[in-house]
């Protein structure tokens, strides 16, 4: 099955780096696009970017090449040594590199290319995973389909019109601010859903009439927030 | 000296490294280093843009690392080169990043207080990065330097709320694959010609006349299509809108005049420098698509604009539009559309800074950005409404703003190429704008609420309380750089000639059709 010159033969010998860099960018691609969770949508980043990797470092390699380090006698700065047949030690000057004998070299250039692009590739996945951080502490999913229909909810809410309910001063705005720096609270955006929360509790309390299921559904409310808060910090420990 | 090339990139390098560490000291500290540094920037890139205007060949170039050129042949080394179209996208990256830095003292307290250092930090990397994109000429520093606008440009987006960061997860995912698909052009691009200078890539095409390889033709399409995504070019659209909107209101008012804007540039670097006029427009078939895919962009971008009802998701929609504009000016391959193209980038820098500027104090001061909540503005704000509808008629296009000169030389090149399609296609466009800019209009100062019903009693009244329409207007640290903005729509406008002689003298170059021989 595997003859020369035969398809399989050039994908499976002569270019299996090439066809392999495919199937990972391919692969990558993919998860990048299809899958549901957003961690594996970065581990399909990191394949992604692999493959290239791959690529740029197969260009570089030659068949019989050494790697890219002055063989001795090649050395422009220094003398090397030489044994005769004899067994006496010569010391010679250094040899001028011809050019054809540069392809016992392999290429260094795509490899240290790489090194760049290695950093590039952890720094976007170290952000990329940051950004998730955030999504998942503010909105408790990484599931792409949940967080689609939490921002929906989000933006059917606020759709950024105006409310006349709230004609708010600047001063108490810079009070709140203030506050929160104080407080040193990282995450100013949940303590408000939750204040929703406590003040639509209170709200359906009043109509009721009946401070016992005030008191209750403030519990209701509350309990989960103190489930969860415990949670990262038995983590850490 | 030709050192001032450097500079322009190391002043906001330098500054953004002395805003991080002096967040131990002062947080105060910052504002002041940023404005300092893009001050220093300014000033080089100024003097950079003199030298190449006087210098025989109209380009500078600066070897990194003592390679000179007299000792090494091209190629070792990497380059920064600021030919006329490189100095002057450089000075327009680092003057919006002036003019915005300017404008962020109160908004940046105010949206992300205590992260001053960072937020700077960030955003100094962020023009740091731009202005290496234009200024480099190597086409791998290009990725890295892309990557580092791109990953600045994450951090200042999700520096927002949680929705900022959800937007910025998308971003992240279509940023990477636009930058990687550019990256794997590149190594195709190194496998054939064994250079990474632009100049030298083009001229082991020329000389080996790689004009039919199809490892060239993969290249081509792979950087092309990479620096597609990254330009938000319509059908890859998808993370602009929600990143600009969510983003806090310095970020999107230094990203969207900016990013697509340099992407732009970097195509027509790319076409021109590095594949080259033969290559990109004789040996391929995208003068013949292009255009139509710009059209349908045009189209959808601008009906989607129409369907907004906020001014910042609006705006998005407004440059997805924009980027169709010019990404067209190149493809309908000749010399007015080149002229158009490069001289729109410039102008819709300009005139997208002043919109989102406005919206920005908009926001600051109304706390809204939503169509409901403009009425009466007019007489609250009247100088920040002055400079955003400068803006707006700049993008509409009317006379005495640069966007008319800019259109001017798009439509001229569309009727010298005879592409009909992506003319009418511009004119569509400009026409959902003025409905865009007159319906703002109408809001703003006339009394009519949502259903079209008028609130008012006639003749001035808007049927606003008097604490609504009192004078109240924006501060002076962001004010300013808004009619700064403003005045230098006009003044690119009045002043176009001198604008597009340089560009000229850039295109002469380029052996590109002029259209003379048309009857």
């Amino acid at each position: 099955m595997v003859e020369d010159g035969s398809i399989f033969s050039q994908l499976l010998v002569d270019r299996l780096n090439y066809f392999i860099y495919i199937i990972l960018l391919l692969i990558g691609l993919w998860a990048m696009i299809a899958k549901n969770n957003l961690i594996k949508k970065l581990i399909g980043m990191s394949i992604f970017q692999t493959a290239i990797i791959l690529f740029y470092v197969s260009i570089g390699v030659k068949e019989g090449a050494t790697i890219p380090i002055y063989l001795p006698e090649h050395d422009p700065h220094g003398s090397h040594l030489k044994v005769d047949v004899n067994g006496s030690e010569k010391m010679l000057p250094p040899e001028v590199l011809e050019s054809s004998l540069v392809p016992g070299y392999s290429n260094p250039l795509p490899h240290v290319l790489m090194l760049t692009a290695i950093v590039v590739g952890v720094a976007t996945l170290g952000l990329a995973l940051s950004v998730c951080l955030r999504i998942y502490r503010g909105y408790g999913t990484v599931e792409e389909d949940e967080l689609l229909e939490k921002l929906e909810r989000e933006d059917a809410r606020n759709t950024g019109r105006p409310r006349r309910r709230r004609p708010r001063r600047a001063p108490s705005e810079k009070a709140v601010a203030t506050e929160k720096l104080k407080s040193g609270n990282p995450r100013p955006r949940q303590s408000r859903t939750n204040r929703k929360g406590a003040k639509a509790g209170s709200s359906e309390g009043t109509r009721n009439d009946s401070t016992k299921s005030v008191t209750e559904k403030r519990k209701t409310v509350r309990k989960p927030r103190k489930k969860t808060s415990p949670k990262p910090k038995e983590d850490n420990s | 000296m030709s050192d001032h090339i450097v500079w322009i990139v190391l002043f906001p390098l330098m500054g953004a490294v002395a805003c991080a560490l002096s967040g131990a000291l002062s947080k105060k500290l910052c504002y002041p280093i940023s404005v300092i540094s893009m001050i220093a920037s300014v000033w080089a890139s100024v003097h950079t843009m003199m030298q190449a205007i006087e210098s025989p060949v109209h380009e500078i170039s600066y070897i990194l690392g003592g390679w000179s050129l007299d000792l090494f042949p091209r190629g070792v080394g990497i380059e920064f080169r600021a030919d006329l179209l490189g100095a002057l996208i450089t000075l327009v990256v680092t003057g919006v990043g002036l003019i915005v830095t300017l404008y962020s003292k109160v908004p940046v307290q105010r949206e992300t207080p205590g992260k001053e250092p960072m937020y700077y930090g960030l955003f100094l990397l962020q023009i740091c990065g731009l202005a290496g994109i234009a200024l480099t000429g190597d086409a791998f520093n290009l990725y890295v330097l892309i990557e580092v606008a791109a990953l600045t440009g994450y951090g200042l987006i999700a520096l927002g709320s949680n929705r900022a960061a959800a937007a910025t997860f998308n971003y992240v995912i279509l940023g990477t694959i636009g930058a990687s698909l550019y990256l794997l052009g590149v190594g195709y691009l190194y496998l054939k010609t064994g250079t990474l200078n632009m100049v030298g890539i083009r001229e082991v095409i020329e000389a080996q006349s790689l004009y039919d390889s199809p490892a060239m033709q993969v290249a081509f399409v792979l950087v092309l299509v990479g620096i597609l995504i990254k330009m938000a070019f319509f059908p890859f659209h998808a993370w602009l809108p929600n990143a600009y909107c969510h983003a806090p209101s310095t970020t999107s008012c230094l990203l969207a005049p900016l990013v697509t804007k340099v992407m732009i540039y970097v195509m027509i670097r790319m076409v021109l420098t590095v594949f080259g006029v033969e290559f990109s427009f004789e040996s391929t078939l995208w003068t013949e698509v292009m255009p139509w895919l710009v059209a349908v962009a045009i189209v959808c971008a601008a009906v989607m604009a129409l369907a907004q009802r906020e001014i910042k998701r609006m705006l998005a929609y407004l440059i997805v539009a924009e980027v169709g504009y010019m990404v067209g000016g190149v493809w309908i391959y000749n010399y007015y559309g080149l002229i158009g193209s490069i001289f729109h980038v410039i102008s819709d820098a300009c005139m997208t800074l002043c919109l989102f500027l406005g919206a920005g104090i908009i926001l600051e001061k109304c706390r809204t950005t939503h169509f409901d909540g403009l009425r009466g503005l007019f007489a609250k704000m009247p100088l920040t409404m002055i400079g955003f509808f400068i803006g707006g008629f700049s993008i509409i296009g009317l006379p005495p703003t640069c966007g008319f000169f800019s259109k001017w030389y798009l439509i001229t090149g569309g009727m010298v190429s005879e592409r009909w399609e992506y003319m009418v296609t511009l004119m569509f466009s400009t026409m959902v704008m003025v409905v865009l800019f007159f319906r703002l209009i109408e809001r703003i100062h006339l009394a009519v609420d949502e259903s079209g019903k008028n609130l008012g009693k006639g003749h001035g009244d808007l049927g606003l309380t008097e604490e609504q329409t009192r004078f109240d207007e924006a501060p002076l640290t962001m004010l300013v750089p808004l009619l700064i903005a403003a005045s230098i729509v006009m003044i690119i406008g009045v002043y176009n000639q001198e604008v597009v002689d340089q560009i000229e003298v850039f295109l002469r170059a380029y052996n590109l059709p002029t259209g003379v021989s048309y009857k």
